[in-house]
Parts: structure tokens; sequence; C-alpha cells
């Protein structure tokens, strides 16, 4: 299996599932579900903390705070959670380099933790993402928001927001590309790949 | 990476690659509950150690435990090292016994080469936490964390390296390290105390360190390694600490924002004032800090992946 970096370009057959427009319209609507589904704004209840999966989930989960923020006029931390060193497969693979962990301030003790990440797959990334939050606290509770479910879960985890569910199948490859890390936003499925993870 | 032995051809990226590491860990376990990490659960990591140690073995084995590795120390005394075991069936007997990483320090330079030799068909990884005079790039590496951390960079940093660089794994190691991080380093140290070859190593060479010092960012002090010496290679301990010692008359001359270095373990009042190792631009304790999160790193790049990109 040739190592390959997570969004590297190929030249498939590839179709647009949303376009940049289609990306913040979606984005939009999952704040409102987790300003609903958090009751945001209740009294004596603390905004939930988002953190983000790197490399694409961080600047969505920073997106989607704003988007809260502006919404709901509470103001929602926003953070990121790498997992690297949490996964199942380190061992599979040539060594990672680490990504960013920002936990913000406020911490994540008796919060609500909404984990945020671009595409859901097989599940094993989520799991290590809980597994990575208990070292950090004790969060109330975790809800999970991904952008694309494109299914094949591998473990028992669902997402609580979920942007836009595809069927896809294993050899295809869904691609998030978003401003802060591809210069611009889309997501897009290619045909064929090979090597699925 | 499949060993870490020097710092000397270590290239820019994987160096730099192993401090962002460290520097990720770093921020991970920072204030955190649990400082554990189940990254290498199930790895074994021995440390062998035939010279005395504190920090560097210590930090290991918090660095291998931190990260979940079964850790086990060896030293010479108390193994059948002292029954007339050889290095070789030493570390062959580690290595059949399930060790994944072997972590030696010895009296011997090049030991830690010879050691990747014999462990090369058992698959083990050899990390050297001291050979001989040779290198402790271990210690190169958390003495660059540090400085990156107080300078924000290394690139065109003026660095200078005081003291017996003719007996310092530490200074070699810096000297590589450094260099390759884009540094300039200046060694200063009396014509007896620096090796032959001196001119052949990326470094300008001077005699008197209040000339350098004015000019620097940071200033790494070394201990006078009595216990390698045989032979006289300055008149007295007072003259030296005279000539080349840290005081804070000295201090002074240092620019206000530049660092002050020292590996371990110190001489206060011989290479450097009392007053000096606790002052607030000493980054000695910080030294120690970064040292476990830049061992963490090496075990990580050694250990966690499937070895495919390894040498």
């Amino acid at each position: 299996m040739a190592p390959r970096p997570r969004g590297a370009t190929e030249p498939a057959a590839q179709r647009e599932l949303l376009s940049a427009g289609d990306v913040a319209r979606t984005i939009a609507r999952m704040a409102h579900q987790v300003i609903e589904k958090t009751a945001l704004g209740a009294e004596q209840e603390p905004p939930p903390v988002l953190l983000g999966i790197p490399t694409r989930g961080t600047p969505l989960a920073a997106r989607l705070a704003a988007r809260i923020t502006e919404f709901s006029g509470v103001d929602v931390p926003a953070g990121a959670l790498d997992v690297t060193l949490y996964r199942d497969d380190l061992r599979r693979r040539p060594t990672r380099p680490l990504e960013q962990t920002q936990v913000p301030g406020t911490g994540i003790d008796d919060r609500v933790v909404v984990l945020v990440d671009d595409v859901l797959f097989s599940g094993r990334t989520i799991r290590a993402a809980l597994d990575a939050l208990r070292d950090h606290g004790r969060p109330r509770s975790v809800q999970l928001a991904v952008l694309v479910d494109r299914g094949h879960r591998e473990l028992p985890i669902r997402a609580d927001y979920v942007g836009k569910n595809v069927p896809t199948s294993r050899s295809e490859d869904v691609s998030v590309r978003l401003a802060e890390v591809d210069g611009h936003d889309a997501v897009l499925l290619r045909a064929g790949r090979e090597d699925a993870r | 990476m499949r060993h870490l032995l020097t710092t000397e051809g270590l290239a820019a990226d994987d160096a730099t690659a192993l401090l962002d590491t460290a520097d990720e860990l770093k921020r991970t376990l920072l204030g955190r509950e649990v400082r554990k990490l189940p990254t290498l659960r199930g790895r074994t990591v021995v440390t062998m150690f035939y010279e005395n140690s504190t920090r560097t073995r210590v930090s290991f084995e918090i660095a291998g435990k931190w990260m979940s590795a079964d850790v086990i120390n060896v030293s010479a005394s108390g193994s059948s090292v002292g029954k007339g075991e050889s290095l070789r069936d030493t570390a062959l007997t580690l290595a059949a016994a399930g060790a994944d990483c072997v972590i030696a320090r010895h009296p011997a330079s090049g030991a830690a080469h010879r050691l990747a030799g014999w462990l090369a068909e058992a698959g083990t990884s050899v990390v050297n936490a001291g050979d001989g005079t040779h290198e402790h790039p271990t210690q190169a590496l958390l003495d660059a964390a540090t400085l990156r951390e107080r300078l924000g960079g290394l690139k065109d940093r003026r660095i200078a390296i005081v003291g017996d660089v003719l007996h310092s794994r530490v200074a070699r190691s810096n000297v590589h390290l450094l260099a390759t991080l884009g540094a300039e380093v200046v060694l200063v140290a009396p014509p007896t105390l620096l090796p032959v070859g001196v001119r052949s190593w990326p470094v300008t060479v001077s005699h008197d360190l209040d000339a350098e010092l004015p000019a620097l960012d940071a200033v790494m002090m070394l201990r006078v390694q009595a216990e390698r010496m045989h032979g006289a290679f300055f008149p007295s301990a007072r003259e030296y600490s005279i000539a080349y010692g840290l005081n804070e008359a000295r201090l002074r001359l240092l620019p206000e924002d530049a660092v002050v270095l020292h590996p371990g373990p110190m001489l206060r009042g011989m290479e450097i004032g009392s007053a000096v190792a606790d002052a607030p631009r000493s980054a000695i304790t910080e030294q120690v800090r970064n040292g476990v999160h830049v061992r963490m790193a090496v075990l990580y790049h050694l250990l966690a992946g499937d070895g495919a990109d390894r040498d």
C-alpha cells in the first residue's frame, strides 16, 4: 500500500457532491441543529465545546462555532483534538506526523463536547478521539458532527449531526476541500481507488 | 527512522520533524490530568547504561512510560556485564528477550554504531544516549527544542558552545544539529580543549569569551569533564573559571534576551556561576523538561510506525 497524503489529487473521474455554496449552507444548517439539540441559550446550560479533528475538522469546527455564535449570540469555544497518538493503525503505516491539539481554556469537564470531522467512514478516527478525550477530562456528553457520512462503519458509532449522507462504495474516495487548507470549498467523490483505507 | 545514532548526517527535515513532534507532544500533555498516551502499548524499550546518568536515563524512562511502552533499565553494575559479558552479547540477549529498542550509553565512542550493526538482524532500534566523547543526539535535540522555543527559531541565530569541547559529546552533537538547522555556531575554548580537526567543523573558533558574548543569541556552557582528562589541559580550575566561566559580570555582557544553556550536570562555581544558573534567562530546567518530550518524539518516530520509512 503506497502511503498517500489525505486529499492528494489524482487524474480520476470525479463528481462534485457539494459546491462551495452548498458547504456554507450545510454548515449553517448544522449550526441550527446544534443550537436546538444542545438547548443553547437556556439558563444554567454552559455552551458546548467544539473540537475539530485535524486536518479539516479543525477549520470546520471553527466555522461551525462562528455560525452558532452568529445565530444564537452565545460564544462557543472551538479547538482541535489530534487523535494520531490514539489510532489503532499506527503500526500499519509509516510514522505519521502529529497535528495540533488545542483544547479551549474552558476545558471539557462537565461540558457537552461536539467532535467535528469532515468525513465519517469506518468510525475508527472517532473511536480514537473518544479515547483521546478521556485523557483530557470528563465531558458531560459527547456528540459528533460530520460534513459527510459516507457509510461503511466498522464500529458502533453514529453521528448526531450530518451535513450530507452519501452512499459510496469502498473503492470510492470522498474528498472534502476547505478554503483554510485547500484554497477553496468543495466536496468531491472520486471513483475507483484501489487502496481504500 | 530506524536508529538515532548521531546528529551528524541527520537531515534537516528529519530533525525538524522530530522537534515538531516534540512540540505537539508537549502541547497535548500540557495541563492534563492523565499524562499517558497509548501510542507505544506493547513495545519494549531497554535502557542500557554503562556510564552514570541521572537526567538522560530518567527522562528516557519517563518518555517511554508516558507513551505506554514497557521500560526496563539495565546498568553495567548489577547486570552480567560485571561478570565479563561483552557489549555485543548483552545487546543480543536483550534483543532476544524481546526489546524493540535499546537505548545505550557507553564510555567508548562508536559503541552505538556497533550495537546498531549487531542488532540489525533482530530489527531492534538503537538510540545513542551518549557514546564516549563522540555524540549525544537527544541532548542536542532537546537543546534545539529549548532554543527554538525561547528564540522563536534557529535560522541565523548565533550560538556559542563554551568550555571542554574536546571531551564533549554534547558539543559535537550540537555543532552538527545547530548547523543543519541554520544557526551560526561559535566554539569558545582554550586551545588545549579543542579537538584536532575542529577546522573542518561547520563552526568558527574563538578563545576569547568576553569578545563573543555581546553578539550571541544563546550561550551553552559545558562541564569540564575531569573524569576523561588524563593530563594537564589548563593550569588550574580557578584559572579556567576566570577565563571561561560564565559569572554574573559576564552575564551582563550578553544581550538582554540571550539564553543560557547547560546540559548538566553543572559544576556551580566552575564553568557557571550559581546565580547565573538560577537566573531567569537560564533555560536549564526547561532543557530537562523538554528532554522528556524530545525523547518521546524519538521513540514515537522509531517505534510507532510500520517501519516502511526506515532506512
